[in-house]
């Protein structure tokens, strides 16, 4: 099997099943407990969060855990929210690309009365600062910007608008689930107030991620019960899981620039490999993006029967087509960059994970070339392009 | 588990009367690419009959086993069975469709519909 769908789930390290199971097996107590072994318990959650904290350029105390990137997304923009209203200031700015826990966190925010404005983007994925500079208002209380995309794996320019925010005193969060532990995040020097963050996207385990939180902003409870967390996150302490997350987090840090450079270069051989089949195209920007990330339309095909040919030849990818997503609208990331409805049914994303080969990278170019010629081949869209009934789009 | 029956995938990956006629005297074509699925029939009656049944497919793996399993129970048929085909019959001889899938059948029935009035608008001239 070829995975290639690391920006769904990554597989757990060895590092981070190492110390998941290190803990549940000795450090089980529960880090309320006053007894040495509940006190053993809390000394590897700080710990835990000690080396999260190093990871980003934050302090200890910045971080919270949560159940993962969803629930951090969620009280970021909640509690950024709350602190806006009560200062009368209900306008929130964030893109037409966000991962869903963010656009329906705002949905709901725009329900209650806040005012939700979204920056378009460049069609290649991008967000200017200017563009967040000329559209913060008086009573802007929140900017929301995701760091990297999960499809397109486009990379703001994060450190741009929090400067711009800070300057404008006005709160920023960023979904960083998809660029921890990939790309290079320091939330000092990105000037950022709120960041998000998911373990099983860098080889830790599912159900846990971590909320940074600049010192001194309020954050509002999603869940309440005891005073876990400094009272922002009752429930007892996943304590393996967190210190999993930490180990993963770390290794991920001290490799990532060997990592990257391969990521990189594999991600641009299947970029030129995939680039040669006709009327394809490439989404994002080919130069700011993730390093495993790449993501292709194909035209005159529909992305789920793309998706399970490569599954019958042992590839795992993503699409995002409507039929992937269990609605009639393809993705909403590639309908911002502009890709009309035919073209963006037609997409594959690979995201590829540091152990690939060029000799498995060489296999997907091969075998993704044959299944589009194969779908095309009985495709009337194809027949109509074919026979110059109407124009290619790509 | 797999996302589709044993039936649905064997009509998937290999998919029956899938190319198109020549001298097809019915053509039907339904749905739209905006929601990532069109369906083309093409059918050649002679004598009341099906004889001949091709089809060609945009869409997701239920879509393309849909067509591929409609024109097995079409073909060969007289045109007054053909008329009766439902999307019904379609998923059930598939072993079923999941829930969100069987507008892919609906398509199905649509396009048979469409090919067979499009034959009765020439014929009828």
């Amino acid at each position: 099997m070829i995975y290639a769908d690391n920006a769904a789930t990554t597989r757990m390290s060895k590092t981070a099943k190492k110390a998941l199971t290190e803990m549940m097996d000795g450090v089980w107590g529960n880090p309320s407990s006053l007894y040495v072994h509940g006190q053993k318990a809390r000394e590897a959650l700080e710990e835990a969060r000690e080396k999260i904290a190093a990871a980003i350029g934050a302090e200890p105390r910045e971080i919270i855990f949560t159940s993962g990137g969803s629930e951090a997304d969620n009280q970021a923009i909640r509690s950024a929210a709350e602190i806006g209203k009560q200062k009368g200031k209900t306008h929130i700015l964030s893109s037409t690309i966000e991962h869903h826990a963010v656009l329906h966190t705002l949905e709901r925010l725009q329900k209650e009365g806040f005012e939700v404005e979204l920056l378009p983007v460049s069609e290649k994925g991008m967000i200017r600062p200017e563009q967040v500079a000329e559209a913060i208002r008086e009573d802007t209380c929140l900017v929301t910007v995701m760091y990297a995309n999960n499809e397109i794996g486009t990379i703001q320019p994060i450190a741009e608008i929090g400067n711009i925010c800070r300057e404008k005193q006005v709160l920023f969060h960023t979904d960083a689930v998809q660029a921890i532990g990939h790309i290079p995040v320091n939330v000092r020097e990105d000037q950022v107030d709120l960041l998000s963050a998911s373990a099983h996207k860098f080889h830790g385990p599912k159900g846990i991620g971590f909320l940074y939180a600049r010192k001194g902003v309020r954050l509002t409870s999603l869940i309440e019960g005891g005073a876990q967390e400094r009272g922002k996150r009752a429930g007892t302490e996943n304590v393996p899981a967190a210190a999993a997350m930490a180990a993963a987090l770390e290794e991920a840090v001290a490799r990532m620039p060997e990592t990257a450079a391969r990521l990189t270069a594999v991600r641009d051989r299947l970029i030129r490999g995939l680039g040669q089949i006709p009327h394809a195209a490439l989404n994002g920007d080919a130069e700011r993006r993730l390093p495993g990330n790449v993501n292709f339309c194909f035209e005159g095909i529909e992305g789920e029967s793309l998706l399970l040919l490569l599954d019958d030849r042992g590839i795992c990818a993503s699409s995002g087509s409507a039929c992937t997503s269990g609605s009639l609208d393809p993705s909403h990331v590639l309908l911002a960059i502009g890709r009309v409805h035919d073209v963006a049914h037609g997409s594959l994303r690979l995201s590829i994970g540091e152990d690939i080969t060029d000799a498995e990278a060489d296999q997907i170019i091969r075998d993704v070339k044959e299944v589009v010629a194969y779908l095309r081949g009985f495709s009337p869209i194809w027949r109509d392009l074919m026979a110059g009934k109407k124009p290619f789009i790509l | 588990m797999a996302l589709y029956s044993e039936k649905v995938m064997d009509h998937f990956r290999n998919p029956r009367n899938v190319g198109f006629l020549e001298d097809a005297n019915g053509v039907g074509e339904v749905g739209n690419a905006k929601c990532g699925d069109i369906m083309k029939m093409y059918l050649k009656i002679e004598d009341d009959i099906v004889r001949d049944v091709k089809f060609e497919t945009f869409g997701c793996g239920s879509a393309i086993a849909s067509s591929s399993m409609a024109t097995e129970l079409i073909k060969g048929q007289p045109v007054s069975e053909v008329r009766k085909l439902t999307n019904k019959a379609v998923a059930e001889a598939l072993d079923g469709l999941p829930d969100y899938k069987m507008h892919c059948s609906v398509l199905a029935e649509e396009a048979i519909q469409a090919a067979l009035e499009d034959y009765e608008n020439r014929t009828n001239r």
